[in-house]
C-alpha cells in the first residue's frame, strides 16, 4: 500500500478508503530510454471516480494504458516500476485474463461496424469465442444495456447494426460493451471529446451512476469535466505525475504552482 | 517602358498557360477516342459472325475451319477461361490471403515485410512469356512425371502458372484493404481480451472482407486476360475440356494462336472473341472497382 500522494492530508484519508490499483513507480517507454511516463506511484480507491488531468503529450493516456497493458500493443514498449489489481501484479497476469477484469473505453464512439447492437454488447464473448445459452446473451445484453441507460432506446432495435446510433448512444453501448464482463475497472479515454454537450452531460451522469459497481479512471481535457464528477484527480505534465488528491482540494488550494497554473488555464 | 514589358510577359505566360490547358484537354479527349475507336472496331469486325451464328457464336460449341463446313462457337473457350481463371484463383486465394494479412497486419513495417514486398513487386514485373517458359521447363516436366497427364501441357498446369502471376494483384490489394481496417476497432477488440487471431478473424476479416473479396475479383480479371504463358501452356485444343488436366484453350490463348492464319469468318469470329473477352474482363474490372469504391469511402 506504499503510494505516493503529495497531498499530506489527503495522503491520510486515501490510506483509510481502499485502494483497489496500486501503481508504484511506474515508468513506460515507447522504446528506447525516453520515457513517456516516469516513476508514476498512486493509488487508485475503488468505486471512485478518479480523474486524469493534464496538457497534451503528458502522458495520460500512456498511464491509463499501461494499467490494462494496452500498451504492449506497440512492440518496442517497456516499462518499469508495477502495478498490483487487488494485490496481484498485473504484469504477471496473463494480458488477456487482465483485459476482462479493466475495461476500457476509447475517445472515439467505436462500436463494431460489422455487429448488430445485440452483437457488440456481447462482443467480448464473441471475440473469445465463449458459447452462451440464448437466455444468458439476452440476460447480459438487457442487464449491460439498462446499466448505462440505452434499453429504452433500443431494445426494439437490438437487430440493427450499433452504427446506426447517434454518437453519443454509440458511446453509451461502447461503456455496456466495456461492462458485460463485469470488470473491476473501467478505463475511459476522453470518453466525451467527440460527443456533443448534451451527450456528454449524460454520460457523466452516467459514470457517476456505475461508480457504485465499479472503479472509473477517466482521462479528460476538461477541468469542468474533472470538478463535476471526479472523486480524485491527477494532474500530469511532461510525464511526471505533479499531484494527485481529491478533486475538491485540488481545485480549491492546488499544492503544486504548476497545477495551479493549469487550473488558471495557463496551458493547453 | 518598365510597365510594357511586364505586360508583355505576363501576356506571354497567360497564353502558355491556356496552351497548356489545351494541350492537357487534347490528350483527355484523343484517349477517350482511342478507347472508343477500339470498341467500334471490334463492334464493326465482328459483325459478319453475329449475322452468320448469331447469339449461337457464344453457346455453340463447334471451332470448325474447315472450308464448306465451316462453324464458329465460343462455348469451348469461354468454359475455358472460366475454368483455367477459377482454378488459378483456388491456388492463389490460400498463398495470396496469408500475404495479405502477413503484410496488412502482422508485419506492416520492417525487413520481412519490405522483403516481402519486393519480392511480390518482382513477381508482379516478371513478363508473361518468362513464366511461360518456367512453366515449360519446370512445371510440365513434374507434371508429366506425376502422370496427372500424358503430354504435361493443360488447364492444370496453365492454372498453376496463372496462379502463381496473379499472386501480386490479389495479395496487395488485399493487404492494402486489411491495412485500411481502422486501428481503432482493432483496439477495441483488443481491450475486450481478444487474441491476435480472433482480432484477424473477428475484426479484420469481416472489416475488410468486401474489399478482399474486391482484390480477388480483379485478380480475376487478370487471369481471364493472360495470354502469353497460357498459349504456351495449355495445349491448345479447340475441345471443350471434361476434366482438370485436359487439353484446352482460353478465349486469349486461341487468339494468340490463330489471328496469324485467318481470314473471313476465321478472322471475325476471333474479332468476335476479342469483343467478348473485353466486355468480360471490363464487367469483372468494373465490379471489383465499385466495392473497392465503396469500401474506401
Ligand atoms: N505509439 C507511440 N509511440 C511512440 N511515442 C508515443 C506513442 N504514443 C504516445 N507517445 C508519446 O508519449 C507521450 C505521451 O503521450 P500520450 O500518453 O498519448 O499523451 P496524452 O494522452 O496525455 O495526450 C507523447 O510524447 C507521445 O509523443
Ligand atoms: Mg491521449
Amino acid at each position: 500500500m506504499e503510494s505516493t500522494i503529495l497531498n499530506k492530508e489527503d495522503e491520510k484519508i486515501i490510506q483509510i478508503e481502499s485502494t483497489i490499483l496500486n501503481i508504484d513507480e511506474l515508468s513506460v517507454s515507447y522504446g528506447g530510454d525516453k520515457y513517456s511516463i516516469d516513476k508514476v506511484s498512486a493509488g487508485i480507491q475503488k468505486n471512485k471516480i478518479t480523474a486524469i488531468m493534464g496538457p497534451s503529450g503528458c502522458g495520460k493516456s500512456t498511464l491509463l494504458r499501461a494499467i490494462n497493458r494496452m500498451h504492449e500493443l506497440y512492440p518496442e514498449t517497456h516499462h518499469k516500476g508495477s502495478i498490483t489489481l487487488g494485490g496481484e501484479d498485473i504484469y504477471k497476469i496473463n494480458p488477456i485474463q487482465l483485459r476482462r477484469k479493466i475495461g476500457m473505453v476509447f475517445q472515439r464512439p467505436n462500436p463494431f461496424p460489422t455487429m448488430s447492437i445485440y452483437d457488440n454488447v456481447i462482443a467480448a464473448y464473441i471475440l473469445n469465442g465463449i458459447k452462451l445459452k440464448r437466455s444468458e446473451k439476452n440476460e447480459i445484453v438487457e442487464r449491460s444495456l439498462r446499466e448505462v441507460g440505452l434499453w429504452d432506446e433500443t431494445k426494439d432495435v437490438l437487430h440493427k447494426r450499433g452504427t446506426f446510433l447517434s454518437g453519443g448512444q454509440q458511446q453509451r453501448l461502447c461503456i455496456a460493451r466495456a461492462l458485460a464482463y463485469k470488470p473491476e475497472v473501467i478505463l475511459l479515454d476522453e470518453p466525451t471529446s467527440a460527443l456533443d454537450p448534451i451527450a456528454t452531460a449524460k454520460i457523466e451522469d452516467l459514470l457517476v451512476k456505475l461508480k457504485k459497481n465499479y472503479t472509473i479512471i477517466l482521462v479528460t481535457h476538461n477541468m469542468g469535466q474533472a470538478a463535476r464528477i471526479s472523486d480524485y484527480s491527477m494532474f500530469m505534465y511532461l510525464g511526471e505525475l505533479v499531484e494527485y488528491g481529491k478533486t475538491k482540494k485540488m481545485f480549491t488550494t492546488p499544492k503544486d504552482e504548476r497545477t495551479e497554473a493549469y487550473l488558471m488555464g495557463k496551458f493547453g | 517602358m518598365f510597365k510594357l514589358i511586364t505586360t508583355d510577359r505576363q501576356n506571354y505566360r497567360m497564353k502558355s498557360e491556356r496552351l497548356f490547358q489545351y494541350f492537357l484537354k487534347l490528350s483527355g479527349v484523343l484517349i477517350l477516342m482511342m478507347a472508343i475507336g477500339i470498341i467500334v472496331t471490334l463492334i464493326i469486325g465482328s459483325i459478319p459472325t453475329f449475322k452468320e451464328f448469331g447469339f449461337g457464336f457464344i453457346y455453340s460449341p463447334d471451332w470448325n475451319p474447315t472450308e464448306g463446313r465451316e462453324s464458329y462457337g465460343a462455348l469451348p473457350f469461354i468454359i475455358g477461361t472460366i475454368v483455367t481463371s477459377l482454378l488459378a484463383l483456388a491456388f492463389t486465394f490460400p498463398f495470396a490471403f496469408s500475404i495479405a494479412l502477413f503484410l496488412g497486419e502482422y508485419f506492416r513495417e520492417g525487413r520481412m515485410a519490405s522483403i516481402l514486398k519486393s519480392m511480390i513487386d518482382l513477381l508482379a514485373g516478371i513478363p508473361s512469356v518468362v513464366y511461360g517458359l518456367w512453366g515449360f521447363y519446370t512445371i510440365k516436366p513434374i507434371i508429366v512425371e506425376l502422370g496427372l497427364n500424358a503430354q504435361g501441357f493443360g488447364i492444370f498446369t496453365s492454372s498453376f502458372v496463372l496462379a502463381i502471376m496473379i499472386i501480386p494483384y490479389a495479395s496487395s490489394l488485399s493487404a492494402e484493404v486489411i491495412n485500411m481496417v481502422p486501428s481503432n476497432l482493432k483496439e477495441a477488440a483488443y481491450s475486450l481480451g481478444a487474441t491476435r487471431f480472433e482480432v484477424v478473424k473477428n475484426v479484420i476479416i469481416p472489416n475488410a472482407g468486401s474489399g478482399i473479396f474486391a482484390g480477388f475479383i480483379l485478380a480475376f480479371g487478370r487471369a481471364i486476360g493472360e495470354t502469353m504463358a497460357v498459349t504456351m501452356l495449355i495445349g491448345n485444343s479447340n475441345n471443350i475440356p471434361t476434366n482438370l488436366f485436359d487439353l484446352g484453350n482460353t478465349m486469349a490463348s486461341l487468339i494468340a494462336n490463330q489471328f496469324g492464319e485467318a481470314d473471313g469468318l476465321k478472322y471475325t469470329s476471333l474479332v468476335a472473341m476479342g469483343l467478348l473477352l473485353f466486355v468480360l474482363t471490363g464487367i469483372l474490372n468494373l465490379i471489383g472497382k465499385m466495392i473497392m469504391k465503396k469500401f474506401t469511402a
